[in-house]
Parts: structure tokens; sequence; C-alpha cells
């Protein structure tokens, strides 16, 4: 696997591997040396040019635990927001001997085109593009999901898939990253995804998805949901028209106390809440909801380190060779309908 | 899965292999003078099997050994040299006994030693899982051409090969329906590769 | 020109009628065709020099209302020289300047320098398109009297890049024209529709997370613009339409009897959206690529006379304003030397369309729309008239080429079709008798 760029590129054998390799990853980071050397004398480079400490934060744990050397490179203060080109700022990392790029950026497609551009030669991994795509964020959520599914079953989760898993992911469809990157990879491993939002925040041809579409929070939760995911919004969207009031949303989308109840009550007893974060406790998710026991918030950070140590592992190992065949991903797959 | 290439050459048979584990098994408990402290591990993939066979021995043996309390399987795949040219594999879990490995004396079992270097790898693991009294290394084939100063204490075969063989060892736990394959026996066996440079397989190091 | 320069015979040609004819050149003029050109290249004195046209289109020079020379401001993209001389090379006898530079080309004297910076070159006429409103800024009307009356004749007023999007400001416009006969061709792009837009709005750009343009925000534009313009009694051209819902409305309009003509880009009649998704902006333009359904009613309108031409919208970029993210590039793709290979390929290849039609889409009717009198003199049957300035086209239509931008005369590289196999080429040009462009490559410009 040379890049990480979308999840929508990512077939199952490619996703199951990753998720086992982050297993593993896992079970490292529980024992008392929690460091290996499988990426000494490595370099990755943290090229974030727009502001997440979060995500930076998790790669460069990630990245450490391997033993690779760590450069962060912000877009604040630095030459690219001195109107430095991309296609410049990255040849400079690479002379400075940056082995993967790990990119944070503002605009759609700006990894993609990174790793198609024929500018470098390193291994590029998206760390979020714009409102395009979020894959280890999507990869770290499956990776709890499946771990869940797994405690439940009470088997272990290597090798295994979502299939049967119902999850709903409530909110910003419109401008979330991490929702197309949950949809392809969630439906890829067999999960049936359910998109709850007002319609002014529904992507245009979201019908075409390999999802179900509800306007209404309440049905979707009465429907019993494995899952409930909550995605961030943003209070500013309601100066755009895309929905009234604060107010309005939180009574209509908001995972509310009432809300909470119900899913007590009609979702799965183990059903859990998501949350990619930073909350908004208030406005998408209440206090309690997010307080609840239900909330994997944590156990996501954590597995957020794994699956990015699995994704720099996977990227960085075997690359003087061609790479095996089935990383190699195949051009706009789309996951079935 | 492995296929059996037709030009292939066995030269250990089910019977060999079984053989030269039981003897593996009483060295070790000889060297070792009884199964206190020893803990087996194999490495995947062939290893582990392999260490399960041998512990069951010990067992047998010295009923007071209790193989499943005993064994685990030590995964070496980040720890490798070779990581930058060898195409990605995926990690196998590390399965220790639940008490630890300080203090054991630890067996590593694999099925090929060759150039030594996924046993350097394991000696790097075993550091960072514990702290063993010792560590001794059990193979089931020692096929020579050594890149480093590591030898095996307990050998099922020594098979002097040339570089441009391959060593292939299939065991029914992996190789055969039970696995990923339809092997259905034991062997190794030895073939010719054509190009030397790729010699160095998945199980040939 | 001097009497004793040379006659130009175009041998064995084929014309849009079909038929194949010689023709003559004398004094700039179209002097004769069919059997007489021959008789009387032999017949008169002074050089000849012959072309031989077998097995060649011999087209009337093509006309472009929409191109971007980029002269003045951005010289280091496009100069008048650099696109004339790609426009040569793609069979253009006369192309409009559109307004966007720097200085808007939105005073007589901006216009006027245009125009002679064309005259100056001497591949192909330019005329300068002037803006309607001052600086491109939607609020006030320019000078469009001015300009008319400049030496420049602007008859084709344009805030191109951007719309008249202020409904009053447009009725004003399509009023104040008629003075001088002259047309707004109007950017439909409703603003507020369109407001960061990336790409075709539909479930691709969802997927792509790009911001989407929608066709509505063209069709409501260009659905405005026809009711005004019957209601003001006015002509109104709509420039690259590219959605199958404008076609609709623009043929509606016609049947009205609405004085609508409307244009359509190489593009927008060959690529799709699909190519976004290589996120490589040299597919990244304004309007965006569309859907196949809406490439195929573009070229189905210009079949049935729907679409009256088609403008290139060469819009020549720089390399590091298309080297860079999407989201931050430019928009628009160099197009004059890739036109015609594209309209056979979508057009005539496919059937759509005979080489009459050609003539009409890509010059008598680009002609008529301008007002110009120098160009497009051929019927719709596709006969030349004799006695017309002498501007010619030959085009063979036989070899396939790959697309290759570094050869291109345009002085930028930001071609959609590199790597592309397009058929045909360019072979000659005359430009009011003057030969631009022989045996494939180009000449010497033509001196005033």
């Amino acid at each position: 696997m040379k890049h990480l760029l979308s999840t929508q590129d990512l077939s199952l054998g490619d996703a199951l591997r990753i998720l086992d390799t982050a297993e593993e990853m896992s079970a490292v980071s529980g024992r008392e040396v929690k460091k290996l050397p499988a990426l000494r004398g490595r370099t990755v480079v943290n090229l974030f040019l727009e502001d997440s400490t979060r995500t930076r934060i998790s790669f460069e744990a990630a990245a450490k635990r391997l033993s690779a050397d760590v450069i962060n490179f912000t877009g604040k203060g630095t030459s690219v927001s001195k109107g430095e080109s991309l296609k410049d700022t990255v040849q400079t990392l690479e002379a400075i001997g940056a082995d993967a790029i790990v990119m944070r950026h503002w605009g759609s497609g700006a990894a993609a085109q990174l790793a198609g551009s024929g500018w470098i030669t390193s291994s590029v991994v998206n760390a979020g593009d714009g409102t395009h795509e979020h894959p280890t964020q999507a990869l770290l959520d499956a990776l709890t999901l499946r771990r869940h599914l797994a405690r439940r079953h009470g088997t272990a989760p290597r090798g295994t898939d979502l299939s049967g898993m119902k999850v709903v992911i409530v909110g910003d469809i419109l401008h979330s990253r991490v929702a197309r990157s949950n949809l392809w990879l969630l439906t890829t491993l067999g999960a049936e995804v359910t998109l709850a939002a007002p319609p002014t925040l529904m992507p245009v041809g979201v019908e075409q998805w390999p999802c179900q579409v509800t306007y209404s929070l309440d049905e979707a939760i009465a429907s019993g949901p494995d899952a409930v995911m909550m995605l961030r919004v943003q209070s500013e969207r309601m100066h755009e028209a895309f929905f009234p009031s604060a107010a309005e949303y939180t009574r209509s989308w908001g995972l509310t106390d009432d809300r909470l109840a119900l899913l007590e009550s009609a979702g799965a007893d183990d059903a859990v809440i998501m949350h990619p974060g930073p909350m908004n406790r208030g406005l998408e998710i209440s206090a309690a909801a997010a307080d609840s026991v239900r909330n994997t918030a944590l156990e996501q950070v954590a597995n957020g380190v794994s699956v990015r140590m699995a994704v720099l592992y996977l990227v960085l190992s075997g690359t003087e060779t061609a790479g095996t065949p089935d990383l190699v991903p195949s051009a706009a797959r789309r996951p079935e309908a | 899965m492995q296929a059996v290439p037709r030009d292939a050459r066995t030269v250990l048979s089910a019977a060999d292999i079984d053989r030269a584990l039981t003897r593996i098994a009483h060295e070790i408990l000889e060297a070792n003078r009884g199964p206190d402290g020893i803990v087996v591990l194999g490495i995947p993939r062939r290893g582990v099997p392999l260490a399960e066979r041998i512990a069951a021995k010990l067992e047998r043996i010295e009923p007071g050994f209790d193989a499943a309390a005993a064994t685990g399987q030590l995964d070496v795949t980040l720890y490798r040299d070779d990581l930058r040219r060898s195409t990605s594999r995926t990690p196998a879990p590390t399965r220790l006994p639940a008490s630890g490995i300080d203090g054991a004396v630890v067996v590593l079992v694999d099925d090929v030693l060759y150039s030594g270097r996924t046993i350097r790898a394991a000696l790097d693991a075993l550091n960072d899982v514990g702290r063993p009294a010792a560590v001794r290394l059990a193979v089931l084939v020692d096929r020579g051409h050594r890149e480093l100063p590591i030898r095996a204490d307990f050998v099922g075969k020594n098979l002097p090969t040339s570089t441009a063989e391959r060593v292939q060892v299939r065991l029914l736990e992996i190789d055969g329906p039970a696995g990923t394959g339809e092997v259905t026996e034991d062997a190794v066996a030895i073939m010719d590769i054509a190009d030397p440079a790729t010699a160095v397989g998945k199980d040939a190091r | 020109m001097s009497p004793t320069a040379p006659r130009y015979l175009i041998s064995g040609g084929t014309l849009p009628d079909g038929t194949t004819s010689d023709m003559l050149i004398e004094d700039g003029l179209l002097a004769a065709v069919g059997p007489e050109a021959r008789s009387r290249a032999e017949a008169g004195d002074g050089p000849l020099e012959t072309v031989d046209a077998s097995g060649r289109i011999v087209l009337p020079g093509l006309v472009d209302l929409h191109t971007h020379l980029r002269e003045p401001g951005r010289e280091d993209a496009e100069t008048v020289e650099t696109g004339t001389r790609a426009a040569a090379m793609g069979g253009f006898t006369s192309v409009h300047a559109m307004a966007n530079s720097t200085p808007v080309a939105d005073s007589a004297g901006v216009v006027e320098q245009v125009w002679q910076l064309g005259r100056e070159a001497g591949w192909c006429d330019v005329h300068p398109v002037g803006a309607v409103t001052v600086g491109l800024a939607g609020e006030r009307l320019a000078e469009l009297g001015a300009m008319a009356a400049s030496r420049a004749e602007v008859r084709v007023f344009s805030d191109d890049g951007m719309c008249v999007a202020d409904p009053v400001l447009m009725r004003r416009a399509l009023e104040y024209v008629k003075a001088f006969d002259g047309v707004v061709a109007q950017h439909a792009q409703e603003p507020r529709l369109t407001e960061g837009a990336q790409m075709n709005e539909g479930e691709l750009s969802s997927v792509l997370g790009l911001s989407g343009w929608p066709a509505v925000a063209e069709e409501a534009i260009i659905a405005r613009d026809v009711l005004l313009a019957q209601h003001v009694g006015s002509r109104l051209h709509v420039c690259h339409v590219s959605t199958a819902g404008s076609v609709e409305i623009i043929r509606w309009a016609k049947e009205r009897g609405i004085e609508v003509t409307a244009e359509a880009t190489p593009h927008h009649l060959l690529l799709t959206e699909e190519l976004v998704r290589s996120y490589d902006p040299v597919f990244k333009v304004n309007p965006p690529l569309r859907r196949e359904a809406d490439v195929m009613a573009l070229r189905e309108g210009l079949a049935d006379g729907t679409i009256d031409t088609v403008g290139t919208d060469h819009a020549p970029h720089t390399a590091e304003t298309k080297e860079c993210e999407w989201t931050v590039a430019a928009m628009g793709m160099t197009g004059l030397e890739t036109a015609l290979p594209v309209v056979q390929h979508a057009l005539v290849d496919t059937g759509l369309m005979d080489w009459a039609g050609v003539s009409r889409i890509l010059s008598s009717t680009p002609a008529r729309i301008a007002r110009l009198t120098d160009q497009g003199r051929i019927s719709a049957a596709g006969v030349f008239e004799t006695g017309a300035p002498a501007n010619v086209t030959v085009y063979d239509p036989n070899v396939r080429r790959t697309v290759d931008p570094a050869t291109h005369a345009t002085r930028s590289r930001n071609s959609p079709y590199r790597g592309m196999e397009l058929p045909g080429q360019v072979t000659d040009v005359f430009n009011h008798g003057h030969p631009v462009v022989r045996d494939r490559a180009l000449a010497t410009p033509r001196t005033h």
C-alpha cells in the first residue's frame, strides 16, 4: 500500500488488513514497552495546513511508537501562509528526508492530487482533505465498532467484518469528510448505514449512495441501531440558512436526553454513541449522552493511534518493491449500492 | 496455500518430522534438567504448530509440564530488518503464557533456520515483552547459509542446501484442509528455484 | 494588397456542400469557385501558387465569438500575438477577444488598443468584446456607444467571467445596444447559487466533497434573460451553454420567436465531470464539465439549430495557476487549436452534422451574430460566395493526432485534451487572401 487517500478506494481485503494490523498495534499499546522498531530510520512529516491538534497528535504518537522520526509542519506562520505552493512545500519536505507525508488540507482532493502529481515519491496519507474524506477517522471508527461486535459475540475481532451492524450517522453530512469516509468503509465492511440529517445538510445525489436516508432522527433511533455516530455541527451554519437556529437543530437532530432514553429502549442492548470530537455539548449532543457509558469517544481516541500505526506501517514497509496487487486501489471503485 | 511442485524432493516424511520433534523434546528436557520454567514460543506461521507439538510431547514425557499454560507465539514482523524490501505483511498476534516470560527459559521454535535474521528479530521482540532467564532455539531444519552469529540449540535435521534451492515445510495445521491448503500429510521438501535472487521466501529465512 | 501579390489556387478540395472543386484567391478575394477557377488562374498574370487540397475539406475561415487573449494584463498567460497565432493554427480567421483583461475592456481606449494589437499581429482578425458594465463590476453600464463608435467597432458586449446578474442592468444593456445593432453575450451564472462552486453539482460533487455549481444557476439566468429579451425586443446571445435544461429553455424561446442565439464550447461537447475524479485542475472550467446527458443534449442542440455556434472559450492560464490544489486553481482551458478536431469528433464523425453544418456553426452564424460582413460568407447549403473576402481554412480530416500541448502555439499549456487522440488538422489558412498557415505550420502574418 503506497498511499492511503480515501476509503472509497479500499477493498474489503485492504480494509481488513489495516484493521487486523491495527489490532496487533493495539496490543503493543497495552504492554510495558510501547515501542516498536518497525520504522526506525524513517521520517514521517505531519503537514497540517488546517488546524487539528487531535489528529496531528494522534499521528505523531503513532509514528513515534513505530520509532519513526517525526517532523511537524503546520500551515500557520510558515511558508505556506506566505504563498509558497504546495508543490514547493512538499518537495522541500522530501529533500529534508520525508518518507511519508501525512497531510491535513483545507482543499478537497489535495491528498489525491499530491499522490498523483509526480511532485514527490513519498507515501501520502490523507489526514482529512476539505469536505472529501478522512480515512483514518473512519478506520478507527470501524476498529471501535468491530471490537464492540466481537465483544458481543465473544470472539476475537481479527479477520471479521461488520456484517449485520446497523449504524446511524447524524448531522452535517454535507460538509463532513468523516461521514463520507465512514459511509464507504462501513458499507464495504458489510454494515448497514443510515444517514439522518435535515434535507439542507444532505449532499445532492445522496439517494444514489449505498445507505438509507431519513430526515427523522427519532425514526432512525427507533429502528434499533447498534451505533449512533454524531457529527460535529458548526453553529455558523445557521447563518447560511442550513437550519433556522441552533435550538431548532438540537430539537430535531440533536442527541438529547429524550433520544438517549429512546436509544436505551429501542436500540441494541449494547448500542454505542460515537463522536469524532470535539463535541459541541448542548448542540448536537446533550451532556448526559456525551457522558454516557455508551459513548466510545475515548476508546475511539485510543484506537486512532493503533489505526494510524497500522497505516504508517503498511505504507512505509515494502515500499521498495512494486507492492502487492491486492493493495493497488482500483480507479474510482465504488462500494456496491 | 503451498502448491506441491513437481520437482520437489521430499527429505523428511511425516514420521521423520514426528521423530525429530520427539527427540527435540527430550533434548530440551535434558538440557534444562527437567521441565521447570520452560516456555515454548512459536514464531508464526509454521513455528507455531511446531511449538504446540513440542509442548505436547514435553507434557507426555513430563506430565508435570502444563503445555497449555506454557506455550505461546511470538510475532517478529515488526522487528524485521527487511521491512523496506519485502512486501508489507500483516503482523500476527503475539500470545504469551499468562505468567509471562520473566525468569522463564524460553524455547523459540521456527521451522527453517537460514540467514538467522528472523531469530535476530525474535530476540529483539522478546526483549520488548519480558526478561527471560535464558533463550534457547529449536528448529525443524537447519539449512545453513547463516548471515549472523546465531545457532540453534536443538535441530531436527541439518540439511545442506544451495541458495538456488528452496526448503518447503508443509504442516497439516497450516497447509492442510484445517488451514488454508490441501496438503494431506506433513513433509519437508527441497526444490530448485529459477532465480536465486528470489530464493529468500517467506519461510526460507 | 498589391496587384502583384501571389494568387492562390486551392485545388481539388472538398467544399462544405460536398462537391469537389477548385477555388481561386485573387487580390484578397475569393475570385472564383468551380471549373472557372482553374481557367481563370491559368489565364491571369502574376505568380500563382497552388495549394493541393485533395482529400481535404475547404471551409470558410472560422469565427470565434469567445476568446480570451489575456492582453493587456496577463501577458504571461497569452498575448494578442500568441493567441492569434493559436487562432490561425486552429483555422480561425476572426476571434472575439473577451473583455476581462486588466484593465477591463470597458472603454474605447482599451478596445482600440486590443484591436490595434490584433492588426499588428496580423495572424487573425481581432474584434474586441466590450464590457457591459464598468470593470465587470455589474453596477453601472460601461460606455457601450463609445466602444461601438471606436475604430474597433464593437458589436458584441459581455461581462464574461461574471454574470450581469442585476435584472435591471441586464434589461438596460439589452435595450441600449439596439442603437448600434449590438448584442449582449451573457455569462449565465446566478452568483448566489454558485458561491465557491468548484464543479458540476450532483452525486459526484458530493462524493468528491467539492462545492457544486448547479445547472439551475445557469438555467434560471437564461430563462430570465430570454424573457427580458422578448419584453424589450432585443437580441440576446448566451455564452457557453452547458446543460440539457438550458438547451430546452433556448429551444422554447426560439419557438416563441425570441431573438436568442446560443453558443457551446468544444469541451462541453466532449468532456464530462467524471474527469474531475482525478482532481487535476486542467479539467477545472467555468461553467464546469457536466454529465454525459448534457453533452448529448448540446450535440443535439447544435445539430437541430437550437445552439447556433461553437465558441472556444479559449482560456489560457499560466502553469502556476493550474499546478496547485483544485480548489484554488484557475478556471479555464485552452481551445483554439483543438476546436475543429473536437467538433469533427463530436459532431461530424458521429453523423450528427455535415461540413455545411460545421461552416454554419463555426463561421457563418457567429459572423452574423457579431455583424461581421467580411467573414462567414457561405450559404446554408455550404456554397461559397464569390467576390467575398478570402477567409478560407483548409482542413485534413483524415489524420489522427495525439494532443501535445507543448507543441501548441498558445503561450499556455492547459489543454484538457493532453494525451487524447483527436482527428484532423488544419493545413492552410487564408486571412483576407493572405496565407497565414501553410502546410500545417504558421507562415507569415498579414500586413496592413
